[in-house]
């Protein structure tokens, strides 16, 4: 007789993917660690306290929040340790700890955990957290000190000598003082984690191979901000002016990791691709027309917010659907 | 240059436990059982009682029934007991036991077929008494699929994807009898009054095209099309996608979409009615998981019990956590091993581990992989979502019973949601709203 004690009796499929929530956050955290390295080594050490208490602050929040609300613990599928780093990498290295602890805050109570937790919230937490911050200190999250500065570690840095990002010099319709290379390389003043395009980049092909993001939105985004400032340059040369917008700036991170967030974007291929460009298109509006320098963030949210009106407008043909032809009617068989 | 159909995921196959295995004849059982129902359509009636002697290949259970196959004797012997037994389906099943003289006595009426002369409905009657069904899992009667397709059927598709994982029967029997499923094509093209099939067979068994390549017939009536080895690629809309490039109308069967699909079992079955008499009473059954000793390929008697087969293949490792009949995505879950093998059997799989990663909380974190890789291209995720917070009627709009069930979502979710399993239940809810 054979011990049939332990069967269970389940619905099939009988297998799953190897694939966890936890899994994917922790891709994409590895994903964001080449940028942490850059950060640091431009800005010092003080850019890895910052990194590190926004993480402390987003889990601490998740867990307190949770265990108030008696609901489950999803501090361990790790997207709020995700949550924090990208918070921290769009803040000037200057910001002031207790003000980073705000932001995380507001980025996981209001905007997350208030719509439901994971997979619920309408707009990317990190960006709207960073928002707040941006209309509540504007003075202190919009400037930037020179890079290789010495700065205090964990107190709040005083008297720092400011500098002109690469965005602030095109926003005056100039090509910005440093070269493209140099730009993408990291060596500009600018938030933590976004100054380098080519450790984000890394990251990026990192998510890609791993299956983790598809390479839709990041390319619709960068492509269509690619072709506007190309074909609508601020000067004479379009080639420096288009690299310089894609290299500078919050958008390499806004592409890769923003705006690909699961949660905040649609779940439809062909969606994916309008919301991205949409993305793209509002970037460059605000970068040319706006008041601030950077819109990548306004940009990502704004787009955040249509997703339901892109998805029912973008829902796949299903195989076997009768096809359409002109005038919308249905052909009949 | 293989071709394929949109969506689909890529599980480990697994199928090198038993790919090189050939295929065993297993030794008939001491009594084998034989439930009223192992096919899609009405049950049939036992035409035997207890105590009789039978013959094999003798007519034991039949249906007047339209949609019904009839059911025989798979060993000669004595009928021991009529009533109801385990069914691998689940639930009990009226069935027939005959316990096996091991004389093998053939019925008078298994004996080569001359079918020179025969009319289609002639050979399609044969069909239908030699109770052939779907070898691929669903046991629909194929004399009706035959019949369903009569003046709409263009095409004549085999389906040797065995996309399922772990399993390798067909494999095996299109490595070793390529002549009787070619054998079987011809006979199907002959009733169809059709001279076009096309044999889609999956890139993880490309050692199979040889010898079926060797045999295709010079007219060009045959094509042998390699295709990308992805989940379900054998699932007969998506087969029709990828080798026709023509789409089954939604809520429409295969033959509006101009094709008739066989499994290449189901064809080898008809080439060894009308070349031996034989109905339909052995299949190949591949026996393999992690918790199987030594997996194999066996051709067994319909209606041995299960246990005999596991224990012919070195019993189980340790004691099971999930037995179950077909493949790892769309078989069923068994709670015992006494149910026997029935005519859609093709793989008996065993499972020690909790397979993995069920998770406590399932989470939808939108991550689009369900729209992505549905086969169907549908939205897994809202069909769920709506169903289980109870709006039915947005529900119906994302086109539930379009799914054909076959597990691609729930296996790649990273929040592990059964979506699969509250996409069923919601089909279920229509259908039954749907009847009232």
């Amino acid at each position: 007789m054979n011990d049939l004690s332990k069967l269970k009796v389940s619905s099939s499929p009988h297998i799953r993917s190897s694939s966890t929530t936890r899994q994917i956050m922790l891709d994409v955290v590895i994903a964001l660690l080449p940028a942490l390295a850059l950060g640091v080594f431009v800005f010092g050490p003080r850019a890895l306290t910052v990194v590190l208490c926004s993480v402390a602050g987003c889990v601490f929040f998740e867990w307190g929040y949770e265990t108030l609300a008696r609901k489950p613990h999803t501090v361990n599928d790790l997207s709020a340790v995700v949550t924090g780093i990208l918070l921290a990498y769009c803040l000037p290295v200057t910001t002031p700890l207790w003000m980073v602890l705000m932001g995380d805050l507001f980025a996981i109570v209001i905007v997350k955990q208030l719509f439901g937790g994971i997979g619920k919230n309408f707009v990317n937490p990190a960006l709207a957290a960073r928002a707040f911050l941006l209309a509540s200190f504007a003075g202190v999250v919009s400037v930037f000190p020179r890079i290789r500065t010495s700065l205090p570690i964990f107190a709040t840095p005083v008297d720092v000598v400011t500098s002109a990002t690469p965005l602030s010099q095109m926003k005056q319709g100039l090509l910005p003082d440093v070269s493209v290379i140099q730009n993408a390389l990291g060596m500009v003043g600018g938030c933590i984690g976004e100054i380098s395009t080519f450790a984000l980049l890394a990251g990026g092909i990192y998510l890609i191979y791993r299956g983790v993001i598809s390479p839709r939105i990041p390319l619709a985004y960068l492509g269509t901000v690619a072709v506007i400032t190309f074909i609508f340059p601020m000067g004479n040369d379009n080639i420096q002016w288009m690299l310089s917008q894609l290299v500078s700036g919050g958008l390499m991170l806004g592409a890769i990791f923003m705006a690909s967030d699961y949660t905040t974007s649609p779940i439809t291929c062909r969606g994916q691709i309008v919301y991205a460009m949409g993305c793209g298109l509002i970037t460059v509006l605000i970068r040319y027309f706006g008041t601030y320098p950077e819109g990548v963030s306004y940009a990502i949210l704004v787009m955040n917010l249509f997703v339901n009106l892109i998805e029912k407008a973008t829902m796949p043909k299903k195989y076997g659907a009768p096809a359409k032809v002109k005038g919308g009617t249905k052909l009949e068989k | 240059m293989s071709q394929t159909f949109k969506g689909g995921i890529h599980p480990d196959d697994k199928k090198d436990l038993t790919s090189h295995k050939p295929i065993e004849l297993l030794p008939a059982p001491e009594k084998v059982i034989l439930p009223m129902s192992m096919h899609i359509g009405a049950p049939c009636q036992p035409q035997v009682a207890v105590g009789d002697h039978v013959f094999m290949g003798q007519v034991i259970a039949s249906s007047p029934a339209a949609v019904s196959a009839p059911i025989h004797a798979t060993v000669s012997g004595t009928v021991s007991f009529i009533g109801p037994m385990d069914h691998p389906g689940g639930g009990k099943m009226n069935s027939i036991v005959i316990e096996n003289d091991f004389k093998d006595e053939l019925d008078s009426s298994v004996m080569p077929i001359d079918y020179s002369s025969m009319t289609a409905d002639e050979m399609n009657e044969a069909i239908k008494n030699a109770g052939i069904v779907g070898h691929g899992g669903a046991a629909f009667p194929t004399h009706i699929k035959i019949s369903s397709a009569f003046g709409k059927v263009d095409t004549v598709i085999i389906n040797g994807a065995e996309c399922e994982p772990y399993l390798t029967s067909d494999h095996r029997l299109l490595l070793e009898r390529p002549g009787e499923i070619i054998g079987g094509i011809q006979i199907l093209l002959r009733i169809l009054g059709l001279n076009n099939a096309v044999i889609g067979i999956e890139a993880n068994k490309a050692d199979a095209f040889e010898g079926i390549k060797a045999l295709l017939p010079a007219d060009g009536s045959i094509k042998l099309v390699p295709m990308a080895t992805k989940y379900p690629q054998g699932a007969e809309k998506q087969l029709i996608k990828t080798l026709t490039g023509r789409e089954v109308p939604s809520g429409k069967l295969p033959a509006d979409a101009g094709c008739a699909v066989f499994n290449v079992d189901t064809a080898g079955a008809v080439y060894r009615l009308f070349s031996q008499g034989m109905p339909m009473l052995r299949r190949i059954v591949t026996v393999s998981g992690p918790d199987i000793a030594l997996p194999k390929n066996l051709e067994v008697r319909i209606g041995t019990p299960i246990k005999d087969l596991i224990s012919f293949c070195g019993g189980f490792n340790e004691p099971p956590t999930k037995l179950i009949m077909g493949g790892p995505m769309m078989g069923v879950a068994l709670y015992t091993d006494e149910a026997p093998i029935i005519k859609g059997t093709n793989g008996i799989l065993a499972f020690a581990e909790d397979s993995p990663l069920h998770i406590s909380d399932p989470v939808c974190i939108r991550c689009g992989k369900c729209v992505e890789h549905c086969p169907m291209q549908l939205v897994p995720t809202y069909i769920y979502q709506t169903y289980t917070a109870g709006r039915m009627d947005e529900c119906l709009k994302y086109s539930p019973l379009d799914c054909i069930e076959c597990g691609a979502c729930s296996y790649i979710c990273p929040g592990k949601v059964p979506l699969t399993q509250g996409i069923r239940a919601a089909k279920q809810k229509i259908l039954s709203a749907n009847r009232k």
